[in-house]
């Protein structure tokens, strides 16, 4: 990375669910570029961390930078954040009653006050790019889990993000679909984007990310380059999950 | 070795394998056919002699012009003419425009006209009204032919549709001291006080239902318990309740001089009480709605009116179709209730047509024509409301 810079600063960031102590003090910094995959048992708080990054959750103490703007009750700074992250859910979340071209283009002409056209345009160039173009006009109940999170994809990035957010995009796939949704991430990556990824594709934290985070009971546990996690872990929760996981 | 395809065996194809399959299956199936077909010959035998030999049917084309549109003075029957070559031409340029559900209701709409223009014909209305008739079925058309070849623009239909109502209103009761005069509403009746009280009741309570169902989901407390205060009073009150309080107490906490129309004011009480069930058949349809979809809006960015607008109600909407429809179906019946604050609907006519001398012993008569004539109405609203569901999808995205 040529220039450094924060793009997102977490800094003991707590969040409870009723009496659920479930975020207990995250830090975290990525920087602008930084591909960061966030691994984790469930109920480690990882999604629920992800999703204080744009908001979905509310977190209750601490402090959370996006691109310097600071999150609080402030709807304005909410909007503003929400503007520059694009989101991938585990189940794709498309809108059911619109195509797959109405999905991307609704966004960026009801939020960006694109003209009708420039929005299309953009959503045929986002549906070539992750390898779909002849699907747009179809309903998302007539695509395959794949195609669908990659519509997804391409929704996300339909709103020119600075930072994607990616969380288990690939846990409600059938096993055949998986890598075509990690070759639109990887080709996502190379392109230079932000991207933060909760993923238990351990071929693909290897091979694309910058930095692993492992998740324990609310805390981040561990973090380092791929090869040290996988070689050296350095804690023994993180070397259990990973023996778990890799079988 | 190619596979060869064969047809399937000759008894398990066709009408005659149907017939055996479903009422002729075993010695039991076929004694119920049997009895069953009987039952329903010695009906028909029976009603179809009364309905055509014995029936007086002259109570009915003696009166039909009571039936339609009531005590509406005969010079000024142009107005409702107009309304009614308004709303022909409208639902034609729909039709033609916007295609699917609206040509269907469009063909129904002239179909009926048509019918309705034949048996003026044997009526006191005379031929003139029948002629009028059949050229509102012609208007249908010439309005389906400007929508197709997009002489209306698409905006300026959607503009014509939502002044029609106020205008017809307008045109009705007309204006003082214009060759229009204003007629009070206690001379209109039958099935044009029915069209018109259905017709308000559910373009106005759809907007206010659906804003009470997101009202009664509002993070906001005090919107959320007025709107649950609001749905659950009026739900806890029969119509006929409301009907009277509309109709005597409302004047009471009115300042002296303004006078609400008695039949703004029924109209005022259908309205607020279906909205109020309105409320909670979308509520339902919201309550579906994963949450993973709101989230994914926000997370594009869409704010909570651009959500519920774009997201939310398009999907809760149509899921609540049957039950909306079903609504307006028994709101359209329940104008029966309006009697009972002294307005002639299509019932009432039929009850006043009942206590002319002339037509003694023909109650029957009577109420059969006004039951079919609802029951048309109800029909055409059920088969339009499937058609709806079956364009957008329901069940199937």
């Amino acid at each position: 990375m040529s220039t450094q810079r924060e793009i997102i600063v977490a800094r003991d960031v707590h969040k409870w669910f009723g009496q659920l102590h479930v975020l207990r003090g995250i830090n975290l910094t990525v920087q602008a570029g930084e591909v960061v995959v966030i691994f984790g048992a469930s109920g480690s708080g990882k999604s629920t961390f992800i999703r204080t990054i744009n908001r979905l959750e509310e977190h209750q103490r601490g402090e959370i930078f996006v691109d310097g703007i600071e999150l609080t009750n402030d709807i304005r700074n909410i909007a503003a954040v929400r503007s520059e992250i694009g989101m991938v859910f585990q189940s794709f979340n498309l809108f059911p009653h619109l195509t797959a071209l109405q999905n991307i283009t609704l966004a960026p002409m009801r939020v960006r006050k694109w003209p009708r056209e420039r929005a299309e345009e953009v959503a045929n160039a986002l549906l070539n790019r992750v390898g779909i173009p002849e699907q747009a006009h179809k309903f998302p109940a007539q695509l395959s889990g794949g195609q669908q999170q990659r519509v997804a994809i391409a929704r996300a990035l339909a709103m020119q993000p600075k930072i994607m957010l990616f969380d288990e995009p690939t846990s409600a796939l059938d096993p055949e679909m998986i890598s075509e949704v990690l070759d639109a991430m990887r080709e996502l990556a190379e392109s230079g984007m932000t991207m933060v990824c909760i993923t238990h594709e351990m071929g693909f934290a290897r091979a694309v990310a910058n930095r692993m985070v492992f998740f324990d009971e609310g805390l981040v546990v561990e973090e380092g380059p791929p090869r040290q996690i996988f070689e050296a872990p350095a804690h023994e929760r993180t070397r259990q999950f990973l023996s778990q996981i890799l079988h | 070795m190619s596979v060869e395809t064969l047809p399937p065996p000759r008894t398990t194809i066709g009408p005659i394998a149907w017939l055996r399959r479903n009422l002729f299956s075993g010695w039991v199936s076929s004694l119920m056919t049997s009895l069953v077909v009987g039952l329903l010959l010695v009906l028909a035998i029976n009603i179809g002699q009364w309905a055509l030999t014995e029936a007086r049917w002259d109570v009915v084309s003696r009166n039909l012009r009571l039936f339609l549109v009531g005590q509406y003075p005969a010079d000024q029957l142009w107005r409702i003419w107009l309304a009614l070559a308004l709303l022909s031409v409208l639902t034609g340029a729909s039709a033609g425009l916007f295609g699917r559900t609206s040509r269907t209701l469009a063909f129904a709409l002239s179909a009926l006209q048509a019918l309705l223009a034949a048996l003026v014909l044997a009526s006191s209305l005379g031929p003139v009204a029948a002629v009028l008739l059949a050229v509102n079925a012609a208007a249908v058309w010439i309005g389906f032919v400007l929508g197709v070849r997009r002489l209306v623009p698409r905006r300026l239909l959607v503009y014509a549709w939502i002044a029609s109502l106020p205008l017809s209103f307008v045109l009705l009761s007309g204006i003082a001291d214009t060759p229009m005069p204003s007629i009070g509403s206690n001379l209109w009746g039958g099935l044009l006080l029915t069209v018109l009280i259905a017709a308000v009741g559910i373009v106005l309570s759809f907007p206010m239902g659906v804003l009470l169902a997101l009202g009664r989901r509002s993070t906001l407390p005090a919107v959320r318990i007025l709107s649950t205060g609001y749905i659950e009073l009026i739900r806890g009150v029969p119509l006929v309740t409301i009907l009277f309080m509309a109709d005597v107490m409302l004047p009471f906490f009115l300042p002296g001089d303004l006078r609400i129309d008695r039949v703004a004011r029924a109209m005022g009480g259908v309205v607020l009480f279906s909205a109020a069930y309105l409320a909670e058949n979308v509520r339902g349809g919201l309550q579906a709605i994963p949450s993973g979809q709101i989230e994914a809006a926000h997370a594009l960015g869409l704010n909570t009116v651009q959500t519920n607008i774009h997201i939310v109600l398009p999907q809760a909407l149509r899921a609540v179709i049957p039950a909306n429809v079903g609504l307006f179906i028994s709101l359209l019946k329940d104008t029966t209730l309006v009697t009972i604050v002294g307005l002639l609907e299509l019932l009432g006519i039929g009850r006043a047509v009942l206590a002319q001398p002339a037509s003694l012993g023909a109650t029957m008569e009577v109420y059969v024509f006004v039951a079919v004539v609802f029951f048309v109405l109800c029909y055409a609203m059920s088969q339009a409301s499937y058609r709806l569901e079956r364009e957008l999808g329901v069940g199937t995205r």
